[in-house]
C-alpha cells in the first residue's frame, strides 16, 4: 500500500522540480506532461530538485538514399534495451534451472513461476489458437509478452520511462506482428491460397459481377489486413500513455492549485489520494494490455492459418 | 430554426480565438467516447454477472472472458482519446 504512493510521488518529484521553476506564476503543467511523456535525449534522475542528468549521446543522422535515419540512443531506446536485457537475465537462468532439475522434480522459485506463465500461455493462448504447429509461434509469442510487459513495468518504477508510450515503438512491434501473419498465411495456404485471401469471389458467380465485387473488395480486403495491427499499436500505445497522462495531470493540479487556490494544503492529500488508485490500475493494465497483444497476435495467425 | 443556430454559430465564431473550436471538437468528442466506453463495457458487466449468476461454476471463464472484452471495448475508446490529444496540440 506504501509503495504506489512512493512510486507515485517520485513521479510527481521530477514533476516538482519542472513545474516549480515558474515561481509566482501558473505552472506550466501541459509543459511538464510532454517533457514526461515525450522521447527525449536526456535521463533524469531527479529527487525534490537535486539529482543528475544523463545527456545521452546524439550521432549524425545517416543519410540513406532518399532517407535520413537517426540511430542515436533516446530515453525510450535505452529503456527498450533494458527490457530486452531483463528478459534475457531473467529467462536464461530459468531455462537453465529448468533444464538442469529434469522433469521430475519441480524447479523452484522464479522458475517455477515463470514454467507456470510459460505454460499457460502456450496452452491457453498460443495451441487453442493457433492449432496444430503452433509450438513453432510459441516463442515468438511468449519474448513478445514478456518484452512488453517488462517495458510496461518498467514505466511505472521510479524515474523510469514507458517505452511502449511512443507509438513508434507499439508501432515496430505491430509491424512484425503484420509480417508474421502475412508470411505464415502464405506458408499455410500457399501462394493461390493466400491471394484467396484478398482478390476473394465467390465461386459460381456472374463473370461480370465478380469484376465488380473484385474492383469494391479487394481495397476493403487489404485494408482490413492493414487495420488490425494498427489497432493493435493505438491500442497499447494510447492504453500505457493514458495511465501516465492521467496520474501526471493530477499530480500537475497539486501545484496548479498551489498558486491559485485558498486551500492549497488539504490538495496534496486529495490527488495522492485519486492516484494511488490509478497506479495500481495502471500495474494491472500493464499486465493485460501485453497479455492482449500477445493473445491477438496468435488470434490472427490461427486465423489466416485456417482461412480455408 | 436551422438558421437561426447557423446564425448563432456564426455570429459566435466571429470573436473566438482561432482553434479554440477545435479545442471544443476535442472535448466533445472525448465525452462522447467516454460515454460510449461506459456504454460497452456496462453492456459486457450485465452479460458476465448474469453468466455467473446462472452458473457459478464457470464463474473463472466468464471472468477471464469479461476482462479480455474489456480491454478490447477500451482500446476503441482509447482510438478516440489519441485522435482528440492530437487536436488539442495540433489547432
Amino acid at each position: 500500500m506504501i509503495l504506489p504512493n512512493l512510486f507515485a510521488m517520485l513521479q510527481g518529484g521530477g514533476a516538482a522540480a519542472e513545474a516549480a521553476h515558474e515561481a509566482g506564476e501558473t505552472p506550466d503543467v501541459a509543459g511538464m506532461l510532454m517533457h514526461h511523456l515525450l522521447d527525449s535525449h536526456e535521463i533524469e534522475f531527479e529527487l525534490l530538485g537535486r539529482g543528475f542528468v544523463i545527456h545521452l549521446p546524439e550521432w549524425a543522422p545517416i543519410h540513406l538514399g532518399g532517407l535520413t535515419i537517426d540511430l542515436s540512443p533516446t530515453k525510450h531506446v535505452v529503456f527498450l534495451m533494458l527490457a530486452a536485457l531483463l528478459c534475457l537475465l531473467v529467462f536464461v537462468p530459468v531455462a537453465g534451472a529448468i533444464r538442469r532439475k529434469g522433469t521430475d522434480k519441480a524447479p523452484g522459485g522464479i522458475a517455477n513461476a515463470m514454467e507456470a506463465l510459460v505454460v499457460y500461455f502456450r496452452d491457453e493462448v498460443v495451441r487453442r489458437n493457433i492449432g496444430h504447429g503452433a509450438d513453432a509461434y510459441t516463442p515468438y509469442i511468449l519474448t513478445l509478452f514478456f518484452f512488453i510487459l517488462f517495458m510496461n513495468l518498467l514505466g511505472i518504477v521510479p524515474f523510469g520511462a514507458t517505452a511502449t508510450g511512443n507509438f513508434m515503438v507499439t508501432g515496430a512491434l505491430a509491424i512484425l506482428t503484420l509480417v508474421l501473419v502475412e508470411v505464415s498465411g502464405m506458408v499455410a495456404l500457399g501462394f493461390n491460397g493466400y491471394m484467396k485471401t484478398i482478390f476473394y469471389v465467390p465461386p459460381g458467380l456472374h463473370p461480370v459481377m465478380a469484376v465488380v465485387m473484385l474492383i469494391i473488395l479487394t481495397p476493403v480486403e487489404i485494408m482490413g489486413k492493414l487495420a488490425k495491427p494498427f489497432a493493435l499499436m493505438v491500442r497499447l500505445f494510447a492504453n500505457m500513455m493514458a495511465g501516465h497522462t492521467l496520474v501526471l495531470s493530477l499530480l500537475g493540479m497539486i501545484f496548479l492549485f498551489a498558486t491559485i487556490g485558498p486551500m492549497r494544503h488539504g490538495i496534496a492529500v486529495a490527488s495522492l489520494a485519486m492516484v494511488w488508485p490509478i497506479m495500481i490500475l495502471e500495474v494491472f493494465v500493464a499486465f493485460l494490455q501485453a497479455y492482449i497483444f500477445a493473445m491477438l497476435t496468435s488470434v490472427f495467425v490461427g486465423l489466416i492459418r485456417h482461412a480455408h | 430554426m436551422l438558421y437561426a443556430m447557423l446564425a448563432f454559430f456564426q455570429d459566435a465564431g466571429a470573436g473566438m480565438a482561432p482553434g479554440s473550436l477545435g479545442q471544443l471538437g476535442a472535448g466533445i468528442g472525448m465525452g462522447l467516447a467516454a460515454i460510449g466506453a461506459g456504454i460497452g463495457i456496462g453492456q459486457i458487466g450485465n452479460g458476465a454477472t448474469q453468466g455467473i449468476a446462472r452458473q457459478p461454476e464457470a464463474a473463472a471463464t466468464i471472468q477471464t472472458a469479461a476482462i479480455i472484452l474489456a480491454a478490447l471495448i477500451e482500446g476503441v475508446a482509447l482510438f478516440a482519446v489519441v485522435v482528440a490529444i492530437i487536436y488539442k496540440f495540433v489547432a
